[in-house]
């Protein structure tokens, strides 16, 4: 392409000298103009989170006039604090235990449903798949109301309370492994599995020994995303709640956000933004030596659930 | 035997996630139809679902449709609201994240791997988290206003955070807006240089260029970001409860929202939920089979 383009190129800047050059000219400013609004964009998005996340900081009450730099609101204040507020304590505690529990069983359960999908071929598969991906774009309120009537009208003996909120958490990041998974065993084919069916490894043993190891990353990825996507997680968190101990971050700032807190609010939100970028830093780096080591380039994108 | 065994494997994986939504996601879907269909209780006014499909009632779905568009129709302008917010959110948000996505597949350069983690970066701040930095930046005497009144200077006294249509659509702008950079981003990336190329050669402008080739061709980017945040805003109660927490802003997820916790109306709610689902029924299957069918290609 580029080969036959450079000499009709040269032939037209002989025929109209200049005109090129002002068409290169015309994208330079385009990419200025676009790199513009891009930058423009980011501090859009991120200067107000920043600020949030500065004033956890203040010395003062005030969530808006800077008072100097101080960790009361993390340590010291004797009622207020992230630390002496059991509230917020308990609020954090759960938020985490939550997301590791809705992780351990989404992960697993996501994983062997990408695998029996990728051999097992019907109606009831692809039936239990399109529901599944249903829940990407379902809204969440529909789910959560759903479960929420199930266990009060239905199970009643079960109740509300971390179980329920696990039983939603899973259910609506279920797709989140299964697309990933699926992803990368489309791109995995079928020939290292039959290879090792012919060198005598059992249908089990194949995918134990070659097929998870090369699905590794695909299942980090997804351990990541639902883990910090359940971190996030408010209406399924809410409905399913029973009382003040299955509290989460996000219900907590939904509670107390207009009501003038104090900036210990910013503080405990600060506190799951670094839990959740500090999984996704590690994630990222397990994720970049295991796929070097498998020679594998996988970019930037598919990290962030890009379907 | 063998044979056997290894055919029944893959089912076998299969089984406890397939069991799990048909538990978690079909069953809790039949409640709420039973709930929906079923009766309220005249004393405690506890909803009584009715199990039986045959024996089910219309009575609440009556109601609920009486509210929309009977004489005594409150329903209806939250519904029309809701409708107005999430077209101009989601024609905003497009407008927005096309030029930050064309940049991000094309001209980013060597910052292509940074911009991509800034765009991503607002997927793992909390949306709660979001929405309290604006809490913060629009309350009263917050720096929105410090700046607007010039530190007070001029007397302007704008309320951002009750009742104000602006703040809430800005917000479903600012929370969703990731969730369409990322598809259109996808989209944009896989369009193969050499076309625009192509297309310049043979004369066409800036603007031609645009407008018959990268546009067409990001048609499907465009229609699964729109879907992608349209559909979660249809059931957004938080982001009006957050930025505004009056009725002249409440949305249908606010109608839900509200009839669940009301005595005596949860079956209310159940009918509008079935309502707003089998509108969006069609706009989620569609999404869900293009979805399956991008998988299958790729």
């Amino acid at each position: 392409m580029t080969v036959s383009a450079a000499p009709a190129e040269a032939i037209l800047e002989e025929a109209q000298p200049g005109r090129r050059r002002r068409v290169r000219g015309s994208s330079d400013t385009r990419a200025y103009g676009l790199a513009t609004i891009t930058v423009i964009y980011l501090l859009w998005a991120l200067v107000p989170v920043a600020i949030t996340v500065l004033f956890s900081f203040n010395a003062g009450r005030s969530r808006s006039t800077w008072q100097g730099f101080s960790l009361r609101w993390y340590t010291w204040d004797p009622t207020g604090s992230v630390l002496n507020d059991e509230s917020i304590r308990n609020a954090l505690t759960h938020t985490v235990l939550l997301a590791v529990l809705a992780t351990l069983i989404t992960v697993p359960l996501g994983v062997l449903f990408a695998l029996a999908l990728d051999r097992w071929r019907g109606r009831i598969p692809s039936g239990a798949n399109f529901l599944a991906l249903i829940t990407f774009v379902i809204p969440e309120i529909a789910l959560a109301i759903g479960l929420l009537f199930m266990v009060t009208y239905l199970a009643t003996p079960f109740g509300l309370g971390t179980w329920a909120q696990v039983i939603g958490l899973v259910t609506f990041q279920l797709a989140y492994p299964i697309v990933i998974c699926r992803a990368r065993l489309l791109t995995i084919g079928a020939h290292y599995e039959e290879a090792a069916r012919d060198l005598g490894a059992s249908a089990i043993g194949a995918v134990r020994r070659i097929i998870l190891p090369m699905l590794f990353p695909a299942i980090l990825v997804s351990a990541i995303l639902v883990f910090a996507d359940v971190l996030d997680d408010f209406v399924i968190v809410r409905y399913l709640s029973s009382d003040a101990s299955t509290e989460t971050t996000s219900m907590r700032i939904y509670q107390t956000a207009r009501a003038a807190p104090t900036p210990a609010l910013n503080a405990m939100a600060t506190i799951i933004l670094v839990v959740s970028t500090l999984v996704i830093i590690l994630g990222w780096l397990a994720y970049r030596r295991w796929s070097k080591r498998q020679g594998d380039t996988t970019e930037l994108g598919s990290f962030a659930g890009n379907l | 035997m063998k044979d056997r065994s290894t055919r029944l494997l893959w089912p076998i994986l299969g089984l406890p996630a397939i069991v799990w939504i048909v538990l978690f996601f079909l069953v809790p879907f039949y409640v709420v139809l039973c709930v929906a269909f079923g009766t309220v209780d005249p004393v405690f006014r506890t909803p009584i679902p009715i199990w039986n499909p045959l024996e089910w009632q219309f009575t609440q779905v009556a109601v609920v449709w009486d509210r929309l568009f009977g004489p005594d129709n409150f329903y209806l302008p939250a519904v029309l609201r809701t409708f107005a917010y999430v077209a101009i959110a989601v024609s905003a948000c497009l407008v927005i994240s096309f030029p930050v996505a064309y940049f991000a597949a094309r001209h980013a350069g060597k910052y292509r791997g940074l911009v991509l983690a800034l765009l991503i970066a607002p997927f793992w701040i909390s949306y709660m988290m979001r929405m309290l930095a604006w809490i913060n930046l629009l309350q009263p005497e917050g720096l929105v206003n410090k700046i607007i009144t010039l530190g007070g200077l001029i007397p302007l006294d704008i309320n951002w955070l009750s009742g104000n249509p602006f703040t809430v659509v800005m917000g479903l702008i600012y929370g969703y807006v990731p969730y369409m950079l990322l598809p259109l981003f996808a989209s944009l990336d896989r369009i193969n240089p050499s076309l625009l190329e192509a297309a310049r050669d043979m004369g066409a402008g800036g603007f031609d260029v645009f407008r018959r080739v990268i546009l067409p061709l990001s048609v499907p980017g465009i229609v699964a970001g729109s879907l992608l945040i349209a559909l979660p805003m249809m059931g957004d109660y938080f982001t009006s409860d957050m930025l505004s927490k009056s009725p002249s802003t409440a949305m249908i997820g606010n109608l839900i929202n509200l009839s669940i916790v009301a005595p005596g109306q949860a079956g209310q709610a159940a009918a509008l939920l079935l309502l707003v689902l089998l509108v969006l029924l069609v706009p989620m299957v569609l999404y869900t089979r293009s979805n399956a069918r991008a998988e299958v290609r790729s």
